[in-house]
């Protein structure tokens, strides 16, 4: 063990899930849950994860601590490899890697008392004296804020906020090289949210623990973290120090992420970012960079002059057609409901100007050989000819955003980040971003 | 050490959620009982069953056993001997006043002579006492039940929360396995069993508590693929618990409340299929007293003294009856939805 490998360090995570079909479990795909993540977090420092529900933030969680085994990837605590741990190993890794959980209420045996539950760690690696475990529990409850004599109540007896701290107290009983905390705070009340960070924060400095921290909520990760990574669909999209990830963010969904956080300054209101379309499914995520279904700031097509929000709403015009469809006929349906008209009678240009509605592209492009691309092509949907006008689009439309997965570079501001917007500037790519930068 | 906020107990912790009442634990559970007139009723008649049935037990079996060394044997201890003292003897054959019909009541047989207050409720063909073998019939019927019942509620247990707990093969193999089980017709398969392992009473607790196995596996399985995925599962693994110990010390316990409502109700149905089995001639032995037994007897003086017949139904009609209203009542009570 070299003390100066960091604490922990993935490196290139997967896991994925089968999907099976039938009786005979059939392997008919995978959902890409973590698809090749890297980090590294380093002894005292605390790393944040964030991302939307569904982007695999609990997943990386489970799976870096190997209560589920990983499809791919290593994980290195203090420079060993966990993923090859045989079963003592692993006992002995338990010990150093805690965890805490997101719903306090269903963390706890309710046939357990609290003093049992925080014991139970204690009891599993050998220290068999019932006194001195009690003595080793009370004084925890003492320093996560509780009474010593809560120690033989039940945990419906507390709030969500003292159940907390009650996972807290029991993540540290053996004293712990790392806490991974899978969105501690998020079913709290904002005003218990500020005190579990801020014990955390203590605690952590006492012990000199490094901790992995999961949330969806940028503004707690800036209370807590010293860096943060931002994961979107199973892929850490970006990586930097949190200041710098605040300050300067490189990566469009983060600055979307960003902007969601509410303003109390209502100067500063106004320019929230907003994402169309739905997050894409894990088990089939977009080609190219896996944001571009929904990236505000997506890269026009080379050789066509289009305004960014255009670009953006053609491209969901795009994506759709790639995913669903766009059914013409109920497009006329609707247009002749509208209008008191017959299906039959409605002309082919009012389907079309009731699509280019739909999605919010302008009635005529300001670039004349795009607008000639983009009406032959709804010329086709109207025509319920849907492959050929998706074709058409695709080829013509072409995003480098689309085609290529961007990898994780330094960008100009100094940290990493995978989009073609940055990556264009500069072209260093780090294969695993190395830590303390 | 920077801990501000550590010796303050903060007061808005407390300001959370209204603190939900303790639903789980014995405690709760009795209270709820408690408030439930049917089902204290057939706490009642379980409670005075039980009793008889240790009467029944010390009196016949236990004394039986301490017979065999001369200490006892010396102190006039003897099988029975509670009964002979009090009463008559249940097994030894009477004094030929055979199918006497219960007090105040005539049959076929004594169409001129009422029963009398020295056998209450009739003689059987043997001319014994039908009271006094229904009071020592009470000890097998409480015993087997209970004793099948938990044959099966502890191998039920284990197959199902394994079953559940893994998943995967593991729980396709043990609930295929205990589906053959449940596939196969019930009396048949007990039969079978104790004709192929010995034809008395053990083997017939043995082999109903066996074949009522899938029953109890079902029912925690559906429990422990709900449980398994709380969060005090995967902190017990995060914190390297093996196993078995999740599955001893968390699972079941969590999965209990719905098996013990089974396991009574289960307990009713079991004495109902020994009586069955004991009718069939598979059960207890005679001249060991047992209402399946009585039954399968009176059989043959249904018309000559047809109350000989039905004593023994009420016995085991009584029984059951009451053990279907504690499950009831448990069911209630455990039930938090219920709850007023």
């Amino acid at each position: 063990m070299s003390s100066d490998a960091p604490l922990l360090e993935v490196r290139n995570l997967k896991k994925h899930y089968p999907i099976t079909e039938g009786v005979l479990k059939r392997q008919v795909g995978n959902v890409r849950a973590v698809d090749g993540i890297s980090f590294a977090v380093e002894r005292g420092e605390t790393v944040g994860l964030v991302g939307e529900s569904g982007c695999g933030k609990s997943t990386a969680a489970t799976s870096l601590l190997r209560l589920e085994e990983p499809t791919d990837g290593e994980v290195l605590f203090e420079g060993r490899d966990i993923t090859e741990y045989d079963k003592k190993e692993l006992k002995r890794f338990r010990r150093e890697a805690q965890m805490i959980f997101q719903d306090p209420t269903s963390s706890f045996d309710p046939r357990m008392s609290v003093g049992e539950s925080v014991a139970e760690p204690l009891t599993v690696h050998g220290m068999r004296d019932r006194e001195r475990r009690r003595r080793i529990v009370k004084d925890l409850l003492e320093r996560v804020g509780l009474s010593a004599d809560d120690i033989d109540r039940y945990p419906h007896e507390f709030s969500g906020g003292q159940k907390q701290r009650i996972g807290l107290a029991r993540a540290l009983v053996l004293n712990p090289k790392l806490i991974v905390a899978d969105e501690p705070v998020s079913a709290l009340d904002v005003s218990i949210q500020a005190e579990i960070l801020s014990l955390m924060k203590d605690v952590q400095t006492e012990f000199g623990l490094g901790m992995l921290f999961i949330s969806h909520d940028l503004s707690v990760v800036r209370e807590i973290c010293d860096r943060v990574a931002v994961m979107y669909l199973g892929e850490i999209v970006e990586f930097a120090a949190t200041d710098e990830l605040f300050e300067n963010p490189q990566h469009p969904y983060t600055r979307a992420l960003l902007s969601s956080i509410p303003q109390p300054d209502p100067t500063k209101r106004g320019s929230a970012v907003e994402l169309s379309g739905d997050v894409p499914s894990p088990s089939n995520p977009p080609s190219g960079c896996r944001f571009h279904t929904r990236c505000p700031e997506v890269i026009p097509p080379e050789g066509y002059d289009f305004e960014q929000k255009t670009w953006r709403s053609v491209m969901d015009l795009r994506v759709r057609l790639g995913r669903d469809g766009v059914n013409a006929e109920a497009v006329r349906e609707f247009v002749a409901s509208e209008s008191g008209q017959e299906p039959e009678s409605v002309p082919a240009d009012r389907v079309r100007a009731e699509i280019r509605r739909e999605f919010d592209i302008p009635e005529e492009l300001s670039d004349p050989r795009a607008e000639e691309v983009l009406s032959t092509a709804l010329r086709h949907l109207a025509n319920d000819e849907q492959a050929e006008g998706r074709e058409l689009l695709a080829e013509e439309f072409e995003t480098v955003c689309e085609s290529s997965a961007p990898e994780l570079r330094r960008t100009p501001a100094g940290h990493v980040a995978s989009c073609h917007l940055v990556s264009e500037a500069e072209s260093n790519a780090v294969s695993t971003p190395s830590t303390g930068d | 050490m920077n801990m501000s906020n550590a010796t303050n107990r903060t007061d808005a912790d407390e300001s959370g959620p209204e603190q939900p009442e303790a639903r789980v634990g014995l405690r709760y559970t009795l209270s709820q009982v408690k408030r439930d007139p049917t089902a204290l009723a057939g706490l009642a008649v379980i409670a005075f069953m039980t009793l008889v049935a240790f009467i029944a037990f010390v009196d016949g079996v236990l004394f039986d056993f301490l017979s065999d060394f001369t200490f006892f044997a010396n102190l006039g201890i003897e099988q029975y001997l509670l009964a002979n003292t009090f009463w008559v003897n249940p097994v030894v054959d009477g004094t030929g006043q055979i199918l006497r019909p219960p007090v105040y009541m005539t049959n076929q047989l004594y169409p001129d002579q009422p029963g009398t207050w020295a056998h209450p409720l009739g003689t059987d063909h043997r001319g014994r006492d039908v009271l006094i073998r229904l009071f020592y019939g009470t000890r097998i019927a409480i015993t087997v039940g209970i004793v099948a019942t938990g044959i099966a509620m502890v191998l039920g247990m284990l197959v199902g929360a394994v079953a559940g707990y893994y998943g995967g093969w593991i729980d396709d193999a043990l609930m295929r396995g205990s589906e053959t089980l449940y596939a196969i017709p019930f009396l048949i398969l007990v039969i079978a069993f104790m004709t192929a392992f010995g034809r008395n009473l053990t083997f017939a607790m043995i082999g109903v508590g066996i074949a009522t196995i899938p029953t109890f596996a079902r029912l925690i399985r559906s429990r422990v693929l709900s449980v398994r995925e709380e969060d005090y599962i995967e902190a017990a693994r995060a914190a390297g618990v093996r196993d078995r110990d999740i599955i001893l010390r968390h699972v079941i316990p969590n999965s209990f409340a719905p098996i013990l409502v089974q396991a009574t109700l289960q307990v009713g149905v079991n004495i109902l299929i020994i009586a069955g089995l004991s009718f069939l001639g598979y059960g207890a032995q005679p001249p060991t007293p047992s209402w399946g037994q009585m039954l399968s007897n009176s059989r043959q003086y249904m018309l000559p003294n047809p109350w000989f017949s039905i004593w023994p139904g009420i016995a085991i009609l009584i029984t059951v009856v009451g053990f279907n209203l504690i499950g009831d009542g448990l069911r209630d009570a455990l039930d938090p939805r219920i709850n007023n």
